[in-house]
């Protein structure tokens, strides 16, 4: 058998999410206009200003055009045809509780491994739970609340907490900003919320599952975390998504707030539906992701291990704004069968000494195509700025391709900017010499993938490393040799 | 005797190529062949049928290991019956842990045998253990399989793999190639400190001087895929002194 043999066979991986949830849900039919707007804040009970918040980004979102500039092949979409509100049914307004929330709902995510309940405890991980439109249980808001730490649903934020979320809202991302963030702060449905007061560094990880399960619906949620001046909290979201034939488009926009001297470490394990064999199907997943260091000494570090979805279109960034912030971007990007990534990161160094870090890591297989682009970015103002930047790619047969679009625009004369790029293919030597030890194939193929992604896995919390190096060997499964 | 390996009238091709003529080989259990001859002969060729490597296709012949067909076997499956291949060019995977790669592969032999996988504690004795045999630092243990190690290192790398996994057919493909006479001596001491009646080797070399250090119990000259001569560790004493043409010569009168 020859090694494209052997490498075709290993491709075609089983979806191991791709189960559908039966569970009664209230959708809105297809359509998109400033009724749709309003519905939607009506249903949650918006104040006034946030519906103009909606209605602004989707006046301007009439007026833009979905980029094209991404080495990416995407199919139309239709706005029209996509529903923008599913919610699971349920008796009352709305789950108060764990006990309230229905039970078909927890055995979803028992499926999915998460630990929503008292597990949770165990884990040290305190879980907001995203279900197609609506956020449905957070754990440990009590024990959170206690060291005045905010983690809810961005519904009950927008409720209890006016005035944080409008103070930050927008003011990363503005609704403006692109084409998917400004459909994104029109339509967003729910999210995540996180408040980390002065000086308080949080106890345990805050993670979000997000998880789409109506057909024909967009998810577009909404993320913001404020890490207030000295606090520091570690934040991880994981995505599933039931298989389905048709492409289901996902747009969400995570805002991060980084005051004078405040730490947010986010973490990344994007697993959705990435379609089958032939490319049917799977999740267009076109993702604006900022963070602002606003004041001296924040730090900021973005890790994504990123295997699912049919398109991903994402660019994690950092605007550092104070002096001596820093930034940092680790990414391990999969694609396999007729996955597509455009991905990477940018960097805006504004203030002093401000220094980032770029690792991304690519593998591609089967048909597979994916885009490092990056921009580095140093204004006049930053003194002594610094950027290294390392791309690497491994290929696993020869059907697939890794693109590196590296961008550089310095203008003050004392920065140092390094890039280095590099190129590999799984040998059949390292291949062999595996198999000649007792490795069976995929095996070696997973843990050849691993070494070459370890650089960004080590920087993930440890619970969440032994998942994502599951992931890229289950993402693998059929694919190489 | 009992036989651990018999190779009958084998042919191989590589690329369409024949390489391999009808080699008619028998090992039993506890001996050591050198198979020695110029390049080109089909050494190496040997080497990677019996490891099943990809690309070598066998047209003719049978080998029959521990009673069974090893042709029908993947490499994967053939290692963890208890063949091993020291390699010539051991590759660098980098990235991967020496010591996490060598617990995997331990673990799938175990597994293989039925029995339970090594816990952390014993592996780490077993591997301190076993690295005294090739002089290794601890340090080698935390580095990437193979990267950045010297050219010695990397063969010490493997013979302390093998000296862990323990196999019952080690095949030495050109070990002594590249290594200083520090190096070859380790390496070789490190094998001498294997022998053992249940474990064969089969030695694919070029140079006498790796048998001054392991010495065979057979030695056999490979030309032009067929094997021409055997005779005992004496033969190679007067291939050092005559040279391959000797035989070649021989071969061509006969």
């Amino acid at each position: 058998m020859s090694s494209t043999d052997v490498l075709d066979e290993v491709v075609g991986s089983e979806y191991k999410h791709g189960f559908v949830t039966d569970i009664e849900s209230d959708i809105l039919p297809p359509g998109l206009n400033e009724d749709t707007i309003r519905f939607i804040s009506a249903q949650k009970e918006e104040p006034e200003w946030l519906l103009q918040f909606r209605l602004d980004a989707y006046r301007h979102w009439l007026t833009m055009d979905q980029p094209d500039w991404a080495k990416l092949n995407i199919d139309p979409i239709d706005y029209q045809a996509i529903s923008y509100w599913a919610a699971p049914k349920s008796k009352d307004d709305g789950p108060k509780s764990l006990d309230e929330v229905d039970p078909k709902l927890l055995e979803t995510y028992e499926k999915l491994g998460i630990p929503l309940a008292e597990r949770a405890a165990l884990a040290g991980v305190a879980v907001d739970a995203v279900f197609d439109s609506v956020s449905v249980a957070t754990t440990f808001k009590d024990k959170l609340a206690k060291e005045g730490i905010i983690f809810c649903s961005f519904s009950e934020a927008v409720k209890d907490h006016p005035d944080l979320v409008k103070e930050y809202l927008g003011s990363v991302v503005p609704t403006g900003d692109n084409y998917f963030a400004a459909l994104n702060s029109a339509v967003f449905s729910d999210g995540s919320f996180v408040y980390i007061p002065k000086g308080v560094r949080c106890p345990m990880e805050l993670s979000t599952y997000f998880r789409i399960n109506a057909s024909n619906t967009g998810q577009f949620e909404r993320t913001l975390i404020v890490a207030d001046e000295g606090a520091y909290v570690s934040y991880l979201e994981g995505c599933t998504a039931p298989m389905r034939d048709e492409n289901q488009l996902h747009a969400a926009v995570v805002e991060l707030v980084v005051q004078k001297d405040a730490q947010i470490k986010y973490s990344t394990v994007q697993n959705w539906y990435p379609g089958d064999e032939n490319g049917v199907g799977g999740i267009y997943n076109f993702v604006t992701k900022r963070a602002d260091c606003r004041g001296d000494n924040a730090k900021v570090s973005w890790t994504q291990v990123e295997t699912g979805s049919a398109i991903t279109w994402k660019y994690p960034s950092c605007v550092l704004r104070g002096d001596n912030s820093v930034g940092e971007f680790y990414s391990v990007a999969l694609t396999n069968n007729y996955q597509q990534a455009d991905t990477g990161t940018k960097m805006i160094h504004l203030g002093k000494n401000t220094s980032s870090t770029i690792i991304s890591k690519g593998i591609s297989a089967g048909h597979g195509q994916q885009s490092y682009r990056g921009l580095v970015k140093v204004a006049a103002s930053a003194d002594g700025a610094r950027n290294y930047s390392q791309c690497d790619s491994m290929l696993l047969g020869d059907q697939c391709g890794a693109h590196t679009f590296p961008y550089i625009e310095a203008k003050n004369p004392t920065a140092q900017v390094e890039h280095e790029a590099s190129t590999s293919k799984i040998s059949e030597d390292q291949l062999f010499y595996c198999q000649q030890r007792g490795l069976g194939v995929e095996d070696a193929v997973s843990m050849i993938v691993n070494g070459f992604a370890k650089e960004v896995i080590r920087e993930l919390p440890m619970e969440f490393a032994v998942e994502a190096q599951k992931l890229l060997g289950v993402s693998l499964e059929n694919a190489v040799g | 005797m009992e036989k651990l390996l018999e190779i009958k009238n084998l042919h191989a091709e590589v690329g369409g190529k024949e390489i391999l003529k009808g080699i008619d080989l028998t090992v039993n259990y506890g001996e050591i062949h050198a198979i020695m001859g110029p390049n080109g002969s089909g050494k190496s060729t040997l080497s990677n049928v019996l490891a099943g490597r990809e690309g070598y296709e066998v047209t003719e012949g049978e080998v029959i290991y521990k009673g069974k067909n090893l042709l029908e076997l993947e490499p994967e499956e053939r290692a963890r019956e208890g063949i091993f291949m020291a390699f010539q060019y051991p590759v660098e995977i980098p990235g991967v842990n020496n010591s996490y790669f060598l617990k995997a592969a331990l673990n799938a032999k175990l597994k293989h045998e039925g029995k339970p996988e090594i816990d952390a504690m014993d592996f780490l004795t077993l591997v301190r253990d076993r690295m005294k045999i090739v002089e290794m630092d601890d340090k080698f243990m935390s580095r990437g399989v193979n990267e950045g190690f010297s050219g010695g290192e990397k063969k010490r790398n493997e013979i302390l793999q093998m000296a862990v996994l323990e196999p019952t057919l080690a095949i030495l493909d050109e070990t002594d190639s590249g290594l200083d006479i520090d190096a070859l001596r380790i390496v070789a001491e490190g094998v001498n400190k294997l022998r053992s009646p249940e474990r064969s080797v089969i030695m694919v070399t070029h140079y006498q001087r790796l048998l001054d250090y392991i010495v065979p119990d057979f030695v056999h000259v490979l030309s032009d895929g067929r094997i021409i001569k055997s005779g005992d560790k004496s033969l190679a004493l007067e291939l050092e002194e005559k040279g391959y043409g000797w035989l070649l010569g021989e071969d061509e009168a006969a």
